[in-house]
């Protein structure tokens, strides 16, 4: 230790790891972790906040377990080089999280990690144990998200004017909390997430939020954390009304709930990503009709979209009588519509059409 | 095919038979003449074991090594016999072995010699021999083998077969070089002298013959490392084509004892043999023949029998000369490399009034020498992707009939069905439907008979008796249930250990990133400590290491059986040290570091294992160094 530092709560947090093993080994107990239960059977639905919760249930990591002793290892491991970034004041990613915790055993030939697929996890049951965001602890995803519109944001003290980058838009980064980026201007009315990047792109180079005064938002599939955060953050900063735009299969029936309520996996994370006002505007089962697409630019539902499909039908946070009506409807109807499948009828459809009619006739779910 | 038909009249149908070449049944009857065997096997050489030169090669010194065996058994002599193989260059320039074509193959015994007399029958006329007509366990039956290898010869090469016999050291040895007249099925003696002969007594057989050399499976070197394995009796040196000696120490002083001949049991006899006994007895009365021409048949029994069926005792055994459980062990412990060997025999049992015994053994494991070398290969960390190895190698089934190791054909034997059927996933060993069981094993099955009923006459492979597919079942049976006794004793053992063993791995981990959190103000010796007491204490403690058996228990409960571990051998290894004094066994058993003995030079194998272990030793001093 070179220059006094102030220990941060996240890093605190990290070192009570440690001192799980130093009290257990003190009182000759096992050393074990009791760890949040990450599953649909640990997940309630919070109807009066919208938001999908935690419950209590925790598993219990024992490093005296031939079973667990590997994985309690592990998890030591991965918390050490966590609060490494924590003491360096660094971010990374996972995989290099995995890089770093890797290596062989001492006097084996045992590797601490053979994959990532081993460390992943491992961090996220630290998050859900510490109760600590994954921006906290310094970890990034790729920045998978672009934005453009009538704001303003400062990242790293450099401003920038998401109306002024032209189609490309501002690439979201990974983490978005007020520290590291900063809402200095919003003047538009709402906020567009779009699922796919073709739709964005379609409406970014057709200023489609210039007419609408609205901010344009994607995440390329399911939308990555900081594209839900912004979202959240310019809802709520903003009080922004925030509309989203999926293909019309399971999967975009998931991806609104995910922004709408929060994922099951990381359920403890929905107070601070989850927008319960959110609304779903399309591609809804209803559209084909209403829109008069034809038959043939559908695509037949595989048995996996009907599996899921049913799953969703027994999600608690589905049971809107309008929800089980459309996932029903898609069913009935055999057949799941992608966004593009517009483009048929135009190439503006989406931009000169759907859309203002959707905003026009208030055409969404809750 | 007509012409090969010795009736006649089958022949002399008009209305089927063309006009214009109508044949007179006088002209077809003077075409039929008798075929000698000789003639018959030139045609069919393939039926003894003769179809290609790889096959023919090994054929020929298998029918010579079994000769040699055979004679000095009879006669009580230990064998110690000398196989030579040289390729022999053929017009041009010498050959490589891998590339000649001709051999010369060269088997010496010191076993009690030929007669004189009948030195050119026994190596120049088929179906002459002692061993057909008696009841008598012994590596030939027909009286084929060995003629028919100076036959084949004869007809690949032109030359005749050489031998040289003396019976004692007061008589003189005998040369002969006899060739076979296959018309007449006749010896023709081309030289026949008295010599100077270095050995006291024995036989000497030398022939030339079309062949090919190649190492593997079925080949000569197998053939002889299979033989030894059943025959630890014998003391052997084979100097290969390649120009290598190896030296196979005899590793079991006692000489299986002598069969007698018996004869026929009443149990499983067929009618037509029944009859053709009758017409040959010389006894006048049934009870009379009953008791006289059968074995196990008493008068008082052939009294019974001629009234009504009734219950005779198992056949006489003394006719059969199995090897015994300690010897298969000694054979399998000296020759293939495990970490448990296991020996069964059955008792004798019949099949159509054969009596026969079968016995089976087990090595199971890779010796800790070759375990020793797949943790060295594992010593570079794995990279992501990279598979452990898992080999799914399959058992091999080593054959033997009557002590002769069986090379060809093993899905024709009975042996291998046996094997196949049996279901090893009840023993801790995994086996695919269909398939041989999985794992580093080798399964040994001898079946020892005054016949052996093979499916062909170049004895390739046992046909399947009911009798015999179910005593071949329950030796196997036995086997597996003591491999599994191992296994499951072995695995408990390794269970506990291997759970100290990551806990002890994993505390390391553990505290050194304990230290790290607490930014290095941790006291990781107390920590590790606290931590290995407590791992010691949930894994049994002590315990473990009586499991893994290094507190020196025995193989409590497997009879017949040994184990090898890292820290020595456990069971009866039974090792004759008076004759051996330059024997190394394959696990480093410590009687082979005793002898500083004799300045022999180490050849062949033995020096390829020495090398092995010296490179061994090096390697752990490396590792500790």
């Amino acid at each position: 230790m070179t220059r006094p530092r102030k220990t941060s709560a996240v890093e605190k947090k990290l070192v009570g790891v440690a001192d799980v093993v130093i009290t257990a080994a003190q009182r000759r107990k096992d050393p074990t972790l009791a760890i949040p239960i990450r599953a649909l059977s640990n997940v309630s639905f919070n109807e009066r906040r919208g938001l999908i919760e935690m419950g209590k249930r925790k598993q219990a990591r024992s490093f005296f377990n031939v079973g667990m002793a590997k994985k309690f290892m592990q998890t030591v491991l991965v918390a050490d080089a966590l609060c490494e970034l924590q003491r360096a004041n660094l971010t990374t990613s996972l995989r290099e999280i995995y890089y770093r915790t890797k290596h062989t055993i001492k006097d084996s030939h045992e590797n601490t990690l053979d994959t990532q697929d081993e460390s992943d996890p491992l961090i996220e049951d630290l998050e859900v144990t510490l109760a600590a965001l994954r921006e906290e602890l310094h970890v990034r995803a790729e920045n998978a998200g672009s934005i453009v519109g009538p704001l303003v944001l400062v990242d790293d003290g450099d401003r920038v004017d998401c109306a002024k980058l032209g189609k490309g838009g501002y690439s979201v980064p990974s983490i978005v909390e007020p520290e590291y980026l900063q809402i200095k201007k919003c003047t538009a009315d709402f906020v567009l997430l779009v699922e796919k990047g073709t739709q964005w792109n379609r409406l970014s180079e057709d200023k489609f939020w210039r007419r609408y005064n609205c901010i344009l938002l994607t995440g390329n599939g399911q939308p990555p954390r900081g594209v839900r955060r912004l979202a959240r953050r310019l809802h709520e900063e903003k009080q922004l009304p925030v509309y989203v735009l999926v293909d019309n299969d399971p999967w975009g029936y998931y991806i609104y709930s995910v922004i709408k309520q929060g994922s099951i996996n990381l359920a403890f994370e929905s107070q601070r990503m989850a927008i319960p006002k959110a609304k779903f505007v399309g591609l809804s089962s209803a559209d084909p009709e209403a829109y008069g697409l034809p038959r043939n630019v559908g695509i037949k539902l595989n048995d996996k979209d009907v599996a899921r499909a049913r799953e969703l039908l027994g999600y608690t946070w589905f049971q809107k009588k309008s929800w089980q009506e459309e996932i029903k409807r898609m069913l009935s109807s055999g057949l799941k519509y992608e966004l593009d499948a517009l483009a048929n009828k135009d190439f503006q459809y989406l931009t000169k059409k759907y859309l203002p009619r959707k905003l026009k006739e208030r055409d969404w779910l809750d | 095919m007509r012409d090969q038909k010795p009736n006649p009249s089958k022949s002399s149908s008009p209305a089927t038979q063309p006009k214009p070449a109508a044949v007179s049944a006088v002209e077809m009857g003077a075409r039929q003449r008798e075929i000698s065997v000789s003639e018959f096997f030139t045609k069919n050489r393939h039926l003894l074991g003769f179809d290609n030169p790889r096959k023919a090669l090994l054929t020929c010194v298998k029918e010579a090594v079994d000769n040699a065996l055979d004679a000095c058994e009879e006669a009580g002599i230990l064998p110690d016999v000398v196989v030579k193989v040289e390729a022999v260059a053929n017009g041009g320039a010498p050959l490589p072995a891998s590339q000649a074509s001709r051999f010369r193959i060269t088997v010496t015994d010191n076993g009690p010699g030929i007669i004189r007399q009948q030195i050119p029958p026994i190596f120049a006329k088929l179906l002459y021999g002692s061993k057909f007509h008696r009841l008598r366990m012994s590596r030939g039956q027909q009286g084929i083998g060995i003629s028919a290898a100076g036959m084949y010869g004869q007809l690949t090469t032109g030359k005749p077969v050489q031998i040289i016999s003396r019976t004692s050291p007061r008589s003189p040895a005998h040369y002969f070089e006899v060739q076979i007249d296959t018309k007449k099925n006749e010896p023709r003696i081309l030289e026949k002298k008295q010599i100077v002969w270095g050995a006291p007594r024995g036989t000497q057989v030398t022939m030339e013959v079309e062949g090919r050399y190649q190492k593997g499976r079925a080949s000569v070197d197998e053939y002889i490392e299979q033989t030894i394995i059943a025959n630890p009796h014998v003391k052997l040196t084979y100097h290969t084509a390649d120009g290598e000696t190896k030296e196979y120490p005899r590793t079991y002083d006692q000489l299986p004892p002598s069969p007698r001949e018996i004869k026929p049991h009443p149990y499983g006899i067929e009618l037509g043999m029944l009859l053709k006994m009758l017409q040959d007895t010389k006894s006048h009365s049934l009870s009379g023949f009953l008791a006289g021409d059968f074995s196990r048949v008493s008068p008082r029994l052939a009294e019974e029998i001629a009234i009504q069926s009734t219950k005779i005792m198992a056949p006489p055994t003394n006719c059969l000369s199995p090897i015994g459980e300690r010897a298969i062990l000694s054979g399998l412990y000296q020759q293939i490399k495990g970490e448990f060997y296991t020996a069964v025999s059955r008792p004798p049992a019949v099949y159509r009034g054969n009596p026969f015994v079968i016995e089976a053994g087990l090595a199971y494991g890779r010796g800790p020498e070759q375990a020793a070398a797949s943790a060295e290969k594992k010593a570079v960390p794995l990279a992501e992707g990279e598979a452990q190895d898992n080999d799914h190698e399959l058992a091999r089934v080593i054959r033997y009939a009557n002590r002769v190791p069986l090379l060809y054909q093993p899905s024709a034997c009975a042996i291998y069905k046996a094997a196949l059927d049996t279901t090893w996933r009840n023993y801790g060993v995994s086996q695919s439907r269909g398939a041989l069981p999985a794992g580093p094993m080798v399964i040994f099955v001898h079946m020892a008979s005054v016949w052996v009923p093979f499916t062909s006459e170049s004895k390739e492979a046992i046909a399947e008796y009911d009798e015999i597919h179910k005593e071949i079942n329950l030796a196997l049976r036995e086997c597996g249930r003591r491999l599994g006794a191992f296994l499951r004793r072995r695995e408990r053992a390794h269970s506990e250990y291997r759970r100290r063993n990551i806990f002890e791995l994993y505390i390391e981990e553990v505290v050194e990133s304990c230290n790290r959190l607490k930014g290095g103000r941790l006291s990781t010796a107390k920590l590790k400590e606290q931590l290995q007491k407590m791992a010691m204490r949930r894994t049994g403690g002590e315990k473990t290491d009586e499991l893994m058996a290094k507190n020196g228990s025995g193989p409590e409960g497997l009879p017949h059986s040994i184990i090898v571990t890292p820290e020595g051998i456990e069971g009866e290894v039974p090792v004759l040290v008076s004759e051996a004094p330059e024997a190394v066994s394959p696990n480093g058993a410590p009687e082979a570091d005793a002898k500083p003995g004799k300045p022999s030079r180490p050849t062949g194998k033995t020096r390829r294992r020495a090398k092995a272990k010296r490179e061994t030793s090096r390697a752990t001093a490396r590792r500790k160094a």
